[in-house]
């Protein structure tokens, strides 16, 4: 199993103005992409990617002289891996707001000259999918081997599979929820909070202010990170383990090895992501209900669908528990969908889909084969 | 005995075209030989991670779920078969689970070792828990948690109002009509719901 090796993003501009589903409109806008493995003749072997809350269109492969600069989903992309880059065509693209590259809040609104901030436009999931199916049209590819995701990413595959369901054969949703629970949304909500009434965040419009509310990013990214985890991953991992073998009576200080874990991850996480950014996507998360148009039942609404699934869940993970992904499996059997379903036993919590669990990648890999079949075939 | 004969008798039971539910599907062997031989679709239902991964490299749709928390996930009589091969025995709430799976398919077939075979029957006789081919395990560490013999589900059957369509024993292979639950030591039921 090998690496990509050295990848180069590409940056796609679009002039034609992209329908937004709040009613706005959002003109001459770029996407960061990037592309592994070869699109084969009949341009029938593209995967799209799609990316989760802090993570790029830079999902496998390394930058030239960059250290630690593996794609976020490197273990799972690249010749020989799961999706196999010897095999797919595999695209990775920056969704709309986000802070690695595609046009996003903080960028020059043309409409005002001014940074966009907290005038960025609210962006939905149905949103980037559109705007992922015109890079689509960019490739000239008009039907998908698969659409793979995880976690708001597995939202996009399989907001795809109804959106556009002439345009993909296989939909591949991990660790995600045909909507968030009322939980989830308050997790949300607690970090949208952080980040809005840290004094630095000026409404949005910090970049002005030549400052970053670094507090609000901290706290949201902790929070959002205990969530990642399990209970048990946690207690394995830090437990009551502390930082020097004499009590601090200190409010303020870390004492405990687990304080120390998330203030790490907070300032980390401060240092390169965008507080409007975490505000839309985590919108994004909260606004995505597929089923909503059709009265709340998921069975109507996945009537639509037409290609074939896997969904994966993570028996930890319970912030997308497995039951949320039953209700999609329930759904697709109610429609005589194909579709299989594993439940892996891992212990990670919602971590575990960016994870390498044997059981897991075994799995995507089978299935993967699979569709690779499918064009092998046609192809000879 | 041959495992492809008795999987070919089970085969020969399904109606061409069925949409078939095979609970606790192994590898998916018998859902891909209907696939492939009769134009069957559906779906396998496996607990264990390896066969839900043979499942996926066999290309045959597979579920991993717990069977023994029912089959809620299914719709009444959504499907024109439910197997449920060599599984029952292995599940704690037997007669719940038979009527789950009359709920859900509009026909079931199910198999499981007979206990009454007349060798398990003579082993009990010398006072010793029967460990044969078919039941190879011992008594503390087998899977088989519900031993019923092949008129034993004859009882049960009728307990849960189903409607037995055609029943037979399998011996070394070879389907088994005079005597079953003497003769054969695996029993195989076909029914519907009255």
């Amino acid at each position: 199993m090998g690496s990509v090796g050295d990848v180069t993003p590409q940056r796609l501009l679009f002039d034609q103005p992209l329908p937004l589903r709040s009613g706005a409109s959002i003109g001459d806008y770029e996407l960061m992409v990037e592309t592994y493995g070869e699109l084969n003749r009949d341009r029938s072997n593209a995967v799209l990617v799609c990316h989760a809350l802090n993570a790029s269109h830079h999902v496998a492969g390394t930058y030239a002289g960059v250290d630690k600069s593996e794609g976020w989903w490197d273990n799972l992309v690249g010749p020989g891996k799961p999706l196999d880059t010897d095999k797919f065509f595999v695209i990775g693209v920056n969704n709309l707001g986000s802070c690695f590259g595609s046009t996003g809040p903080m960028h020059i609104n043309p409409a005002t000259g001014r940074v966009y901030g907290a005038d960025f436009p609210v962006v939905t999931v149905h949103d980037w999918v559109d705007a992922q199916a015109r890079v689509l049209d960019r490739f000239g590819i008009q039907q998908l081997a698969a659409v793979l995701g995880g976690s708001l990413g597995g939202m996009q595959a399989l907001d795809w599979s109804l959106r556009y369901p002439q345009r993909m054969r296989h939909c591949v949703a991990v660790a995600t929820a045909p909507n968030l629970s009322a939980q989830n949304i308050a997790f949300n909500e607690v970090a949208r909070r952080a980040i809005i009434t840290d004094p630095e965040f000026h409404d949005g419009f910090f970049y002005e202010h030549g400052v970053v509310p670094r507090r609000g990013l901290r706290v949201a990214r902790m929070i959002g990170h205990i969530t990642y985890l399990s209970d048990d991953v946690m207690e394995q991992k830090f437990g009551r383990q502390m930082r020097s073998a004499e009590l601090g009576y200190s409010t303020h200080d870390i004492e405990f090895q687990i304080e120390s874990y998330l203030r790490y991850q907070g300032d980390k996480f401060s240092e390169y992501f965008d507080a409007n950014t975490y505000l839309l996507i985590t919108r994004a998360l909260d606004y995505f209900d597929p089923a909503r148009a059709h009265g709340g039942d998921l069975s109507r609404t996945f009537a639509s669908a037409l290609c074939k699934f896997l969904v994966v869940s993570f028996t930890t993970d319970w912030r997308f528990s497995p039951a949320r992904s039953r209700e999609i499996v329930k759904a697709l059997l109610d429609n005589r969908r194909d579709v299989s379903y594993a439940e892996i036993d891992a212990p990670h919590g919602h971590d575990a889909f960016l994870l390498d669990d044997p059981r897991y990648h075994g799995v995507l890999k089978a299935y993967f084969e699979r569709i690779a079949a499918e064009f092998n075939g046609g192809q000879a | 005995m041959s495992d492809r004969a008795v999987m070919q008798m089970i085969a020969d039971l399904v109606p061409a075209g069925s949409r078939v539910l095979d609970l606790g599907c192994g590898t998916g062997e018998l859902l891909a030989h209907l696939q492939a031989t009769k134009g069957c679709t559906g779906y396998g239902v496996e607990l264990d991670d390896s066969n839900v991964l043979a499942c996926a490299q066999r290309g045959v749709n597979v579920i991993q779920l717990n069977l023994e928390e029912g089959l809620a996930i299914f719709e009444d009589q959504s499907f024109d078969v439910v197997l449920q091969l060599e599984t029952l025995q292995n599940l704690r709430n037997t007669e719940a689970m038979l009527r789950e799976t009359a709920r859900v398919g509009r026909m079931g077939i199910v198999s499981f070792p007979n206990f009454a075979h007349w060798p398990n029957r003579l082993q009990v006789l010398t006072g010793r828990m029967p460990v044969t081919r078919v039941l190879p395990y011992q008594w503390y560490d087998t899977p088989n948690i519900r031993v019923g013999t092949y008129a034993d589900f004859e009882v049960l059957a009728r307990k849960c109002g189903l409607r037995v369509l055609d029943s037979f024993g399998v011996q070394a292979g070879r389907a088994v009509r005079t005597l079953p639950n003497l003769r054969a030591s695996m029993a195989v039921f076909k029914f519907d719901r009255q």
